[in-house]
């Protein structure tokens, strides 16, 4: 389960860190999601958004890690 | 409801009333009325003389085509089009699918009491400028009203005739092994914008209803001598469904790749969003074509060289077996059967 | 789209099933337990891509499948009432209870409404206080964070029509059950990326440790599932039984502290009995004292609700893993999405209704 959708935010309203939300663009949609659960989350980032809520910011250098690591694994055999 | 804003030119007086009453369903002085300072300012008078029961047609010498189809959608203004739109397109566009040219359209209203005369005549003026664009006449039609709470504000049945020519042979019984499966655009906007607007889906979306008339399209290929063995229209089930019926009308298999079919990013964006999956996202203004295999590139270039079918890509092709089935080719080499799905596609968490 | 297309290139994912190929020697039983998982393998055909020596079973991962019986009906008891709208995710409509599925229940005059997010249920019940709102609360972990912001923002409201029922379902429980059974045979985890993304990866280092089996918190795209399957099979061919992650752009080893600090502010652990499997222990969510009176079971009083399941059922097999979903007598005939007998075929997550889906009726039985 947990169809969580990986958006960029695009703008934040709301200074009490418990109350901000993000206007998270998903490739053209965007939508109202809730950053109370990453206080740390800038405008530009990627948010993994589930049911209205960002639950982390995407780690974009763990990300390409994990593409590298496959390239590896497939050039060192 | 930006569009039908814009080409909305109120006719004075639209009524005294602000608000539809039962009355004007009654048939006598309120519905009168009605057609008279609503429907025929935007319509238009359906030859000289006094109304009638119904409508006299010249038609052309062909085959007669007739289709009917009702309307029922929520909400009734939506990005890209509205409940007029829809009931007018939705059935020219059946009549082109058999491959006739649309002439008149007839419009059964059902108005739920109550329902502010402003979305009506609103409704009205986009029903006329669909049938303007699609080259038809609306030029009879019929007012119901019902309780108060015992209708989605408007509902709408369109009926149409349209001709074609005797010669003739469209549908799933002409289709054979080898043809190949075109597509005429992107999927899913239809989809997507409606249920943008819905109450507990809202989200913020560039995407337009593909709403549109699909005559030119279709002729397009028929004049340039394209060999059309099938046409149908994607509507609420999507592009999967069509090919599922249509594979199994045929008694042969439709494959497809699903790297093939367009899809833009924001009607992907939604889909992902909402764990939806395009090829059953609703479409209004799409359609496919099956054609003898040599006539493929000739069909997608008569396609390409319309507005309304500017995207239109070959998707697939035609197999022998499994004998009534549909297939996705998947990018990782594993195939899947598409299958009909038992009601509408819900959004998931899941 | 960003994220997403990288882990969903064809070339990259054949590479990672032909490393697979090279490195398995042995057969291994596998299990992923996320309906989310079990949706994408089953949508690319990923188990095709897999090896004979390596089977994938699918675990009770889709918490719409597992929502016990009495729950569904005590939703649809509540929706019946006069005056309330019942909110949902649209997973739950179609799920059918013993007598009646939510969309039924509409049919006959309930308000039934689909949400996106719970927090769209609170702002109902703000802009219409005549209505006594409820949320179906379902899901693992990854959801219970925002149900808990959902009723935290409604106690900070002071909102007297909102209410939930709550059926939230832990993991780990999950995963200790299967491997408790006597006639277990499952040897690795893949563990769900987005309930690790909220819990991080400590729940699942116990259980490895005690049972000697290899967990890999993995993504839901296809190069994530098929890397957390090298993972594991790598660990499993080595003699390793260790939390390895997989999905590290979205999972931290201490998970998501603030998601973690809502949870435990709102909710308690409590027992709880999955569909088709049966009573866990300590494997449930439910309103901890402070926000018990947000509690819709408490607030409607729904009793005399049935919770008879029919004896044709497997599910509780298919959901450890026992036996395949074509394995089942009833699967395809008298057992259909559209009149399904049990959990596993009762939402398009579950194992039965996705394999009959993507599978049809004419194959099985090819893969492992």
């Amino acid at each position: 389960m947990c169809l969580a959708v990986p958006g960029r935010i695009v703008s934040i309203e709301g200074s009490d860190p418990l109350l901000r939300i993000g206007t998270v663009d998903f490739g053209g949609t965007r939508k109202q999601i809730s950053l109370s659960c990453v206080p740390e989350a800038r405008e530009g980032d990627y948010v993994l958004a589930h049911a209205g809520l960002a639950l982390n910011v995407v780690d974009e250098a763990e990300a390409e890690k994990t593409l590298d690591l496959l390239r590896e694994a497939t050039e060192g055999e | 409801m930006g569009d039908a804003n814009n080409c909305f030119h109120c006719p004075v007086p639209i009524s005294r009333y602000a608000e539809v009453l039962m009355a004007h369903g009654g048939g006598g002085k309120l519905t009168r009325d009605l057609v008279e300072g609503l429907f025929i300012p935007a319509f238009g008078r359906p030859g000289a003389g006094p109304l009638h029961d119904g409508a006299r047609l010249d038609l052309p010498a062909g085959r007669i085509v007739f289709t009917t189809d009702a309307y029922v959608v929520l909400p009734l203004f939506f990005p890209g089009g509205d409940i007029g739109s829809l009931a007018v397109n939705g059935t020219v566009n059946d009549l082109a699918m058999c491959g006739a040219r649309p002439s008149s359209l007839s419009a059964a209203f059902i108005l739920e009491e109550g329902l502010p005369m402003k979305t009506l005549a609103r409704t009205a003026a986009s029903m006329a400028e669909a049938a303007r664009a699609a080259g038809v006449a609306v030029v009879t039609g019929d007012t119901k009203v019902v309780d108060r709470g015992k209708g989605d504000g408007i509902f709408i049945t369109t009926s149409g005739v349209g001709v074609a020519d005797p010669g003739l042979r469209i549908g799933p019984a002409e289709v054979c092994a080898g043809d190949a499966v075109i597509l005429s655009g992107d999927i899913g906007r239809h989809g997507i914008a409606v249920m943008a607007s819905r109450e507990g889906l809202a989200f913020e979306s560039e995407v337009q209803s593909d709403c549109a008339p699909l005559v030119d399209p279709v002729f397009a290929m028929l004049d340039a001598g394209v060999e059309v063995h099938c046409l149908r229209d994607l509507t609420r089930g999507g592009l999967a469904t069509v090919l599922v019926e249509i594979a199994a009308g045929a008694g042969l298999n439709v494959r497809i790749e699903e790297d093939a079919v367009p899809v833009t990013p924001a009607v992907r964006g939604a889909c992902e969003l909402l764990g939806l999956d395009p090829l059953y996202t609703a479409n209004e203004g799409r359609f496919v074509v099956f054609v003898a295999p040599g006539a493929a590139e000739q069909a997608v270039q008569a396609l390409r060289s319309c507005p309304a079918s500017a995207g239109a890509a070959r998707v697939g092709e035609v197999l022998a077996g499994p004998a009534g089935t549909a297939t996705l080719g998947g990018r990782f080499g594993a195939d899947r059967i598409l299958d009909m799905l038992s009601g509408e596609q819900l959004p998931r968490i899941c | 789209m960003k994220f997403i297309d990288e882990y969903r290139e064809a070339g990259s994912v054949r590479a990672c099933a032909e490393t697979l190929e090279r490195t398995v020697t042995r057969p291994w039983v596998l299990m992923e337990v996320c309906g989310g998982q079990t949706h994408a393998i089953l949508r690319y055909g990923l188990d095709r891509l897999l090896p004979g020596e390596v089977t994938l079973v699918h675990g009770p991962g889709c918490p719409v499948c597992v929502t016990p019986v009495a729950l569904i009906e005590k939703a649809g008891a509540i929706a019946a009432l006069p005056g309330v709208t019942l909110c949902s995710f649209g997973d739950m409509l179609r799920v059918p209870g013993a007598s009646v599925d939510l969309l039924t229940v509409k049919a006959r005059g309930g308000d039934v409404r689909t949400v996106y997010s719970p927090l769209d249920a609170v702002e109902l019940a703000r802009t219409n206080p005549e209505r006594q709102v409820v949320f179906f609360a379902v899901g693992f972990e990854t959801t219970a964070p925002v149900t808990a912001l959902a009723v935290s923002r409604a106690a900070q409201l002071d909102l007297e029509n909102f209410s939930l029922l709550v059926a939230h379902v832990l993991v780990p429980p999950a995963i200790e059950a299967i491997l408790a059974a006597p006639d277990n045979r499952i040897q690795g985890f893949l563990a769900a990326g987005h309930v690790c993304t909220v819990m991080g990866l400590d729940e699942y280092e116990e259980i490895a440790a005690k049972h000697h089996v290899p967990i890999v918190a993995t993504g839901f795209e296809p190069l994530d599932i098929l890397q957390g399957v090298l993972m594991t099979v790598r660990q499993l061919e080595q003699g390793r039984a260790e939390v390895e992650n997989q999905y590290a752009r979205a999972v931290q080893r201490q998970g998501n502290p603030r998601a973690r600090a809502l949870i435990a502010e709102v909710f308690q652990v409590v027992d709880r009995s999955w569909r088709g499997v049966g009573q866990i222990p300590q494997s449930g969510l439910g309103l901890s004292e402070a926000f018990a009176a947000f509690d819709a079971e408490t607030r409607f009083d729904v009793t005399g609700v049935s919770a008879e399941e029919s004896p044709l059922c497997i599910s509780g097999e298919i959901l450890r893993g026992i036996r395949r979903p074509d394995q089942c007598p009833a699967f395809g005939t008298r057992c259909t999405p559209e009149h399904p007998l049990g959990a596993t075929m009762v939402s398009s997550e579950g194992a039965c209704a996705a394999y009959h889906r993507y599978r049809g009726r004419q194959e099985g039985g090819d893969d492992g």
